[in-house]
């Protein structure tokens, strides 16, 4: 960590450079062309996958470059994008504000544009066979490649500003896909949805941005990251509340888009995508961007030990959220969409005991199995004709072996059993914790583990053991096949390795000498254990045909605790009847009023004029005489 | 030589007719008479306080008079047949197209 | 005759589609287009050849002899403020010609001079350099735009023109009122007779009336512009002006509004800014949420659009009060990427109209299926308008919230409520409009289309209704009965959009122009004097 600002390794090869840059330009150009030229079908699928598969290449190539590199920059810029008061005509009177397009690569983005990158490319080949029917295939791998350009910027921008204009760009992108199917007015509300909820959290942090601007008179975030470790040696304990403030509100923006407890309800509707697109956005990629973001902005966050605290307690709140409401469902995809839900809580707290890494290592392997747990659904919902609520199903291992192993491979990986990669990762999570020495979120977290399990076990058991349901009617396409085999390689052994691309964070300990207790050790091994041996007894044999019917606190967790609810009575019908009643704008009505009162003073004066000559020349005489007799008494 | 006070009456009296008939007549031809018996009234008094002062300024401006009368009366006339023709009638109370 | 040449080309280029019409009643739209295109060329000729002086902040310089008893000059001048503004003007002027061309079928002539004559005196407003001289066409501006809604407008236009001309017409006379009195307290204090603003900008009035001065001012510029509680004209005029007004009224005449605030009431009253300053931000994010929260409730697209118009401008007025460089050029760019945006979403409600006959959101829906290329610059434009990074609206938006945050943080953080409301108006009237089954008024058109398999939806649009797939993936290619975007349409649309698009991706060299007068402004603002 703190051999990370000595530049010791500066990289301006020109060639680096290139390949960076072509990273996040490559999908961007296809999504231009696809755009305004609108290629037929065949075309479409060619350009917008080999765009992805293009830049992943680039993306591995880069990694082979740097394989043996302790510790490297890249830095790469694409222009300048505006700069005020730079000159000293107008510095007088305003502080500078200079933005460029800059990317920054080290290990961090590496290892995120590799994530995304490859598992983008996978998605995309997955996409153009199970998209071939659609007949709006050009719309769809423009938003996606699109989607891939924006993640690419936000993880490799080099300034807050450029980072919240793929921050804005994921979002959109996300909401034209959830929106994809147009026609269906549910997927439109979804889409608006997950849209308002993460503007929520993206203002908040727009905010924060400006804040930090005026803290350290800089945007650029490995210069903000220099002067907060400069703050945190001098230990200057006098500004750290507007520097708690706008971490806070950073954090808003990172919980509003990684779905965190209280704005992660727009997740689970946000799966009336399309199934390849809630793999991507929905579990690998997007939603990890509120972890990359605090990540990145580590040394800021060492500031305010406060702010970390409060991650990390919304991180356990999350996770157990995620956990038990998952448990709850019956859709296949909302089962999947509050399990990434969870597990994102788990990644932020382990960003809130301080171990980033671990964090984003568990995020690596999050996105290799949830990307595999939902390809898998997503052929699965396929095979069985646009079926998704599991109890219907039933029994398929024998007719469906490809996608049975696949589940089972994805599902142990989530429950985190042993030698899985996700074994790895939440194992170092719960360890950390424990070194933190905060027994309630430990507890917590070893809950959150155990509900998992369950419902991972909940989830294969119902669809693949037990009494047949529905019988598939598809088979599964080759090409959704080969995609398959790759993840499923990568969920079981993606977890061996971290420390090969993990460098940066130096911290990164897998040694059990680090004082814990047997019982710190074995319940984390144990837990998962039980848990999928406790479904096996309470889900494996049954056929859930039967209706569920939820009371009390089983509806109130299948709601995912209610916020909706709450939201909807708290916010959204005040909001609506609110505006409703002053539809025709109070203000106007105002200036109306003022219209009537002359228009009613007009008749009143109106009835004097009578139109009869005599009543006039008998007033006029009247007020003559009065006026004489006036004069003359004066 | 007349008493001043018996001619300030006399147009006093024909002032106060033709206001009366202006007031009280409903046919405009006949407004327009209590105008001009109105205007004489008036009239009499310049001629009358011309001879007391010894000052040929208010009979002249009798002369005005009578020249503005006889053109009110060419004027009013005009328009009293005017409205005659495109009314059938000259009932003021009747004619109340400028009510507001 | 360098400058008046630029208001006299439109006023004759009027004159002569009026007389032209008797000959040829297509003869006026050509006069109009190739009037603006030869100001346009003007422009580019002027500012291209003339040496641009760094040193000075004004370009160009022009006086006349007008009243001289009262020292009243035809004084013209021109900076990068003046010139980006006229810029703007011609060319959104020639999107509402294309607007206009096919919709505007009677009265051609009178329609093109009153068109031309509103843009002359627009163009007038931002080069006028002498108090009177700007009144007089602050009042040429008026008058045309007054017919231009009254006669070519919608149902209830007798009523929306009148009300615009009374708003404008009493803010229009509180600054002839604020105009005389500035005149008269300068004369006091120094012994100069002067309308001229160079003159007046030198010595700053220190009259305590000149708070009052100053307000009367400001509110001539807040209807204009307009801000919270003078905005109640906008709807209306909006609603019913013909889309060609529609485009001129939201993406110029609004702008002479912030024009006004930032070349004359920032630098001739330095003390009374300030005392405003609280308020005027105030009634700005006012303006913000306010608009935004009416958007929401309308259910006509021009009414929605009319009213985003005032939450946007609240940032403007946000920017202009946050007397700082950064919310300044912030509160520059927003009118600049306002405009563009306005204008384009103005011309979309028009060619919706001209399909649907209507623009009430209930009685149409669900417009891609038909028409999936004025749905996408509709989604493009509405996402544009609520602030994406990217395009131009963001980078004032977000200038604007840079620079109030410095002068006053509450302000700044209550305003960006208006980002989050923005969306959800935007998303409201995509959703309402764009996406969704396919219904208008009278026939429903698609039969409900297999609703058992709508996951794979059945959408056929012009380019890819050739392709053949597989059994159920498409009913077979409906013949649209509506037709989608013609080439003129797309082109003016699409060069929109470029726009947008440079103005957020690359907005330096305006910047760059801006700087200058812009500090300046600021320097008498702050200091009372000149850099």
């Amino acid at each position: 960590m703190n051999s990370l600002f000595m530049n010791d390794l500066l990289m301006n090869d020109l060639l680096m450079n290139n390949l960076l840059m072509a990273i996040p330009l490559l999908p961007l150009c296809s999504a231009a062309i696809l755009i305004l030229f609108q290629p037929n079908e065949r075309w479409t699928r060619i350009l917008g996958v080999s765009s992805v598969s293009l830049a992943a290449l680039l993306a591995l190539l880069l990694n082979v470059q740097v394989w043996d590199e302790e510790l490297f920059i890249i830095q790469a810029s694409l222009g300048e994008w505006l700069s005020i008061g730079t000159s000293e005509l107008a510095s007088q009177h305003a502080g500078s504000l200079k933005l460029s397009f800059g990317l920054y690569l080290d290990p961090l983005s590496l290892v995120m544009i590799t994530i995304i990158c490859c598992i983008g490319a996978l998605i995309h080949v997955y996409s153009a066979s199970y998209m071939i029917q659609d007949a709006d295939q050009c719309r769809f791998f423009a938003y996606l490649n699109l989607f891939v350009s924006s993640m690419l910027i936000l993880v490799l921008a080099d300034n807050l500003v450029l980072l919240y204009l793929g921050w804005e760009g994921v979002g959109l992108c996300s909401y034209l896909l959830i929106g994809f199917w147009y026609q269906k007015t549910d997927n439109n509300r979804a889409a608006n949805k997950a849209f308002i909820i993460t503007r929520i959290g993206d203002t908040a942090m727009l905010i924060g941005i400006i804040l930090l601007f005026y803290q350290f008179d800089t945007v650029n975030i490995q210069q903000i990251q220099q002067q907060s470790q400069v703050f945190l040696q001098a230990n200057t304990a006098g500004e750290n509340q507007l520097i708690a403030l706008s971490c806070l509100l950073l954090f808003a923006g990172a919980a509003g888009k990684s779905a965190q407890m209280p704005l992660h309800s727009w997740l689970p509707d946000a799966m009336a995508g399309p199934t390849p697109v809630s793999a991507l956005i929905h579990a690998a990629t997007m939603v990890t961007a509120g972890i990359y973001l605090i990540a990145r902005n580590d040394a800021l966050y060492q500031l305010a030990p406060q702010v970390l605290m409060f991650i990390a307690i919304i991180g356990v709140l999350t996770l157990l959220l995620g956990a038990t409401s998952a448990l709850f469902q019956t859709d296949l995809k909302r089962i999947l969409a509050y399990s990434t839900i969870s597990q994102l809580g788990y990644m932020f707290l382990a960003l809130g005991v301080g171990a980033a890494s671990t964090a984003i290592f568990h995020l690596m392997t999050h996105a290799f199995f949830k990307a595999l747990l939902f390809l898998s659904a997503g052929a699965l919902i396929y095979c069985m004709n646009h079926e998704q609520d599991i109890m219907k199903m039933g029994g398929l291992r024998k007719k469906l072996p490809l996608l049975a192993l696949s589940f089972a491979i994805g599902c142990a990986a989530l429950a985190s059993l042993p030698m899985t990669s996700g074994f790895f990762s939440k194992e170092l999570i719960l360890q950390q914790v424990a070194m933190a020495e905060q027994p309630l979120l430990w507890w917590g977290a070893l809950l959150g583990a155990l509900f998992t399990a369950l419902y991972s076990g909940k989830l294969f058991f119902i669809i693949f053991m037990g009494k047949p349901g529905h019988a598939p009617s598809h088979k599964t396409p080759a090409v959704m096949g080969a995609v398959l085999i790759v993840l499923m390689i990568l969920a079981l052994f993606g977890g061996i390795q971290p420390q090969g691309i993990l460098h940066q964070f130096g911290e990164l300990t897998l040694d059990s000498s680090s004082g814990l207790t047997l019982l710190e050790h074995g319940l984390p091994i144990l837990v998962p254990l039980i848990g999928v041996i406790l479904a096996w007894f309470l889900f494996g044999q049954t056929r859930g045909d039967k209706p569920v019917n939820r009371v009390g606190l089983g509806r109130f967790i299948h709601s995912g605790w209610g916020f909706d609810t709450l939201f909807s009575s708290v916010f959204i019908t005040p909001f609506k009847k609110l505006t409703y009643l002053n539809r025709h704008d109070i203000i106007d009505a105002s200036f109306r009023a003022l219209e009537t009162v002359s228009y009613r003073l007009h008749l009143m004066f109106n009835r004097l004029q009578t139109g009869q000559l005599r009543r006039y020349s008998a007033s006029l005489i009247l007020f003559s005489i009065l006026a004489i007799a006036w004069g003359v008494i004066r | 030589m007349i008493e001043i006070t018996w001619i300030l009456v006399l147009s006093g009296v024909l002032f106060a007719i033709g206001l009366f008939g202006l007031l009280s007549r409903r046919n405009l031809l006949f407004m327009l008479i209590s105008l001009e018996i109105m205007l004489n009234g008036v009239a009499l008094i310049f001629v009358a306080a011309s001879s007391l002062h010894g000052n040929v300024d208010g009979q002249l401006m009798y002369l005005f008079i009578l020249t503005l009368a006889a053109c009110e009366v060419a004027v009013g006339l005009a328009l009293v047949i005017h409205i005659y023709r495109q009314q059938q009638d000259l009932d003021v109370d009747k004619l109340t197209k400028l009510k507001g | 005759m360098t400058l008046s040449l630029l208001i006299l080309i439109p006023l004759l280029g009027g004159l002569l589609a009026w007389y032209s019409q008797g000959f040829n009643p297509n003869l006026p739209r050509r006069i109009s287009l190739f009037t603006l295109l030869g100001s346009l060329a003007y422009l580019g000729i002027l500012t291209l050849t003339s040496p641009l002086a760094r040193s000075s902040q004004w370009l160009f310089d022009e006086s006349h002899v007008w009243i001289d008893r009262f020292n009243i000059t035809a004084h013209f001048s021109m900076d990068g403020l003046s010139l980006v503004l006229i810029l703007l003007t011609l060319l959104m002027g020639l999107v509402a010609l294309s607007s206009a061309w096919c919709e505007i079928d009677k009265h051609q002539g009178f329609f093109y001079f009153n068109f031309l004559w509103t843009l002359a005196g627009i163009i007038g407003v931002f080069l006028a350099m002498d108090l009177l001289l700007f009144f007089v066409f602050w009042e040429v501006m008026l008058v045309p735009m007054y017919f231009l809604i009254a006669i070519w407008g919608h149902e209830n236009r007798r009523y929306a023109a009148l009300k615009f001309f009374l708003f404008t017409q009493a803010g229009g006379l509180l600054m002839l009122l604020s105009t005389l009195a500035l005149v008269v307290f300068h004369y006091q204090e120094t012994g100069l007779l002067s309308f001229n603003y160079h003159v007046l900008i030198l010595a700053p009035i220190s009259s305590p009336m000149a708070i009052w001065i100053c307000l009367g001012f400001i509110i001539a510029f807040l209807v204009k512009l307009p801000a919270f509680p003078f905005h109640p004209w906008l709807p209306d005029a909006h609603t019913q002006a013909p889309t060609p007004a529609s485009i001129i009224l939201a993406a110029i005449l609004l702008k002479t509004g912030g024009y006004g605030i930032i070349r004359f009431v920032l630098p001739l009253f330095p003390d009374a800014v300030q005392f405003w300053s609280p308020l005027m931000m105030s009634l700005a994010v006012l303006s913000i949420i306010y608009g935004a929260l009416m958007a929401f409730s309308q259910h006509d697209l021009k009414r929605i659009v009319a009213y985003s118009s005032v939450s946007h401008m609240g940032f403007v007025l946000l920017g202009c009060f946050s007397l700082n460089m950064i919310a300044l050029q912030g509160a520059v760019m927003q009118m600049l990427a306002h405009g563009l945006s306005s204008a384009a979403l103005f011309m979309l409600v028009g060619l919706i109209q001209q399909r649907f006959h209507s623009r009430d959101l209930h009685q149409f829906a669900g417009l891609w299926r038909y028409l999936p290329q004025l749905s996408a610059m509709g989604l493009f434009f509405a996402i544009a308008s609520l602030g994406m990074p990217g395009l131009g609206n963001f980078i004032g938006e977000f200038l604007v919230l840079v620079g109030a945050l410095e002068q006053h943080a509450s302000f700044a953080v209550l305003a960006s409520l208006g980002l989050i409301l923005g969306a959800v108006y935007s998303l409201r009237m995509i959703q309402k409009s764009f996406f969704g089954p396919f219904r208008t008024q009278g026939s429903d058109l698609e039969s409900p289309a297999s609703t058992a398999d709508t996951r794979i939806p059945l959408t056929s649009t012009s380019e890819q209704a050739s392709a053949k797939v597989a059994e159920h993936a498409k009913p077979p290619a409906l013949p649209s009965p509506y037709p989608d975007l013609s080439l003129k349409e797309k082109l003016t649309l699409m060069s929109i959009a470029a726009g947008l698009i440079l103005l957020g991706i690359h907005p330096q060299p305006l910047l760059d122009m801006l700087e200058q007068p812009l500090a300046q402004v600021l320097a008498y603002a702050i200091t009372g004097s000149a850099l």
